[in-house]
């Protein structure tokens, strides 16, 4: 997916962007709302992620804009007040969401998505592989004319060895991406979600190979 | 806000007990001027009657070769029966010696100047009597002689006058006192009315409504009121200071959290080491905890300040409902928990928005925080008899046998929840809340694994 954001604090939009590149996203920084407003008039850009605090304006001024001018990416904001009059305020002036500072890549990611599915777009965000195509938006993978949902950690547990195929993804790894770090869980949990994986996948020729005592990885036969 | 202010007594009863006062006063110069006037009159019409009768006789006074002929015309006398049937008494002096009548009535004290009569009130007999008194000189044998006449009337019919018009006065004077009291009265209400309807004005406004007063006052409780939209706009700007200053305090502290949390999951990403992962783990989970603590204490000082003066308004509560369980959701999915909801439509409820969005909030929070991986959450909202019921169910650890009334105190978390990152005040908020809305907040263990919260307004 390709991403606008919109932060004046360097130090976090270079993190941001590193961090959502990882994800294998595009991301486009803009500083200031006056970068901003030129990002966004030339690119069509599947989100924007919005500070409300910028050196030359409030990131609100933006939305409305935005929203007057008949442009309607989905706009996430990433505010720092957590008042709930804000975050009113934030969704009546036409953002889509809104993740408070710190945030989550996890649950920013599953906003993003949610925002996504809800506008019901024209947003393709699909991985190709073997013969299965997994929907990231709709969380759905197909094998042939056969399709099927995927629960989200299944879908995100795909989505990381779908990254690199036949990479070695170890048990640690796998749990520091799927589980929140407020959780603490074995590395055995991720044997549940490899087993559940192993069955939607069943009947197409992706196989997810055990490691033993290492990890898994993701192989077309 | 409902403490007494030291009164230094009402303006309205002074400026009725003033007035009232000058109602007296008058009414008492009144009654003494209208019974003075009354009683000069009556004096007056009585003295020309006597006078009258003596210029009659006097006028009937005649001589012959002896001297002075004395013929009292009967008018003299019937003049005087004719207005009242007070006793007549006469006495006429021919140089200085009493020629007819009674001669112990008392002649004025100096007859030289009474050529025109002179009247006079006098004691005669154990009573008072008006007396008229006039002198003629008329020539005998070319010598002039003096003539006093004397004419009295006792006063028993001026007195019944005199009786009458006091009374009359009096009423008169009772009756201006009680119609200017009447008229103080109204005077007063009608002075002292803008002054509770400027209070009124301020009474009636909700808890967070700092517009100045626009609604016009008379002209001297203009520098009040001026005071007071100074006052207002002072207290205002200092709010809006002081919300800019928190937002502001807030961005500046979040978003260099935003970027150790963010660098922290880059870093570990490339985790060589079960340490190192150790580590980042550590550090994302306190820059969490910090996060949260941090948005949980806002909440908190704002539910004690709200609490007090509660903005109440309408509000759609099963929209409410939906839109905390939307902004959750893509938590919940996180650990593909299932939120299954039974909210009754067009639930509309009266209380605090920002309240009850917080504590339901909080409850759902709760709710995922402690369910475990793939659970099942179950809300269900619906009227009920006392007003609104709000339930939300969770297969998760449950109390564990810490008591509610231990839970909901500030800062106190449960045994069994010390791998969960919370800041012990969520449960506190909720019970406030429902505590300011009358209402109540009930936790209990399921039946099978988990917690039921009922939140009822």
């Amino acid at each position: 997916m390709r991403f606008l954001l919109i932060e004046d604090n360097a130090d976090l939009a270079l993190s941001v962007s590193e961090r959502l590149k990882l994800d294998g996203h595009a991301v486009d920084w803009a500083s200031s709302l006056e970068q901003a407003h030129s990002c966004a008039s030339g690119i069509d850009y599947d989100l924007i992620l919005l500070d409300i605090m910028l050196p030359d304006g409030n990131g609100q001024d933006f939305l409305n804009t935005q929203r007057q001018s008949n442009r309607d990416t989905p706009v996430i904001v990433m505010t720092a007040q957590n008042s709930v009059s804000d975050r009113v305020a934030l969704l009546d002036s036409g953002a889509d969401d809104y993740v408070t500072k710190p945030f989550d890549f996890a649950e920013l990611e599953a906003r993003c998505r949610a925002v996504l599915r809800r506008r019901g777009g024209s947003v393709k965000n699909t991985i190709q592989f073997a013969d299965i195509e997994v929907d990231l938006l709709s969380a759905t993978i197909r094998i042939g004319d056969e399709t099927r949902n995927l629960r989200n950690r299944e879908l995100r547990l795909l989505e990381i060895l779908l990254s690199t195929p036949d990479r070695l993804f170890s048990k640690a790894h796998l749990v520091d991406r799927l589980f929140s770090y407020s959780e603490d869980p074995s590395e055995n949990a991720i044997e549940v979600y490899v087993g559940r994986l192993r069955k939607k996948l069943k009947g197409s020729r992706a196989r997810i190979e055990t490691v033993r005592g290492i990890g898994y990885r993701m192989h077309s036969e | 806000m409902n403490n007494a202010v030291p009164s230094s007594g009402s303006l309205g009863r002074r400026l009725l007990i003033q007035l009232l006062i000058v109602a007296a006063i008058l009414s008492a110069l009144l009654y003494l001027a209208v019974r003075a006037v009354a009683n000069q009159a009556a004096v007056a019409s009585h003295d020309n009657i006597l006078g009258a009768s003596a210029a009659a006789i006097a006028e009937q006074l005649g001589t012959d070769n002896d001297g002075i002929v004395i013929d009292i015309p009967y008018s003299a006398f019937s003049m005087l029966g004719a207005i009242s049937e007070d006793r007549v008494f006469y006495r006429i002096d021919i140089d200085n010696e009493t020629a007819t009548g009674y001669e112990d009535l008392p002649a004025p004290a100096d007859s030289t100047n009474t050529s025109k009569p002179i009247f006079y009130a006098t004691q005669f007999r154990d009573t008072t009597v008006r007396v008229a008194a006039q002198t003629r000189v008329i020539p005998v044998n070319n010598k002039p002689v003096s003539v006093l006449i004397l004419v009295a009337q006792t006063r028993r019919a001026q007195d019944t006058i005199s009786a009458k018009v006091a009374n009359t006065a009096a009423a008169l004077g009772i009756g201006f006192f009680l119609i200017a009291g009447a008229m103080s009265w109204f005077a007063t209400r009608s002075t002292v009315k803008p002054l509770y309807a400027v209070a009124n004005a301020i009474g009636r406004r909700g808890a967070h409504d700092l517009r100045p007063l626009q609604s016009p006052v008379p002209s001297e409780l203009s520098p009040l009121v001026k005071s007071l939209n100074d006052f207002i706009a002072r207290l205002r700007s200092s709010l809006n200071r002081t919300e800019t200053f928190m937002a502001e305090a807030a961005h500046h502290v979040r978003t260099p959290l935003a970027t150790v949390r963010t660098q922290a999951e880059i870093a570990l990403r490339q985790a060589e080491t079960d340490a190192s992962r150790k580590t980042l783990r550590t550090v994302i989970r306190a820059v969490d905890e910090s996060s949260r603590s941090a948005s949980q204490l806002l909440d908190h000082a704002m539910i004690s300040y709200r609490s007090d003066q509660l903005s109440t308004e309408e509000i759609d509560y099963t929209a409410l409902v939906y839109e905390v369980i939307r902004a959750l959701s893509a938590t919940a999915e996180l650990k593909d928990l299932a939120v299954l909801s039974d909210i009754e439509p067009g639930v509309s409820i009266n209380g605090d928005r920002v309240l009850i969005e917080i504590a339901l909030h909080n409850l759902l929070d709760n709710a995922i925080k402690y369910s475990p991986f793939d659970g099942t959450i179950s809300i269900e909202m619906k009227r009920d008899e006392q007003g609104c019921l709000f339930k939300i169910s969770d297969q998760g650890r449950g109390l564990d046998g810490n008591e509610q009334s231990a839970l909901v105190q500030r800062f106190q978390r449960g045994e069994n929840a010390k791998d969960v990152v919370g800041s012990g005040l969520g449960l506190t908020m909720v019970e406030a809340i429902a505590k300011a809305h009358k209402g109540t907040f009930v936790l209990q263990q399921n039946t099978g694994p988990g917690t039921c919260a009922t939140f009822s307004l």
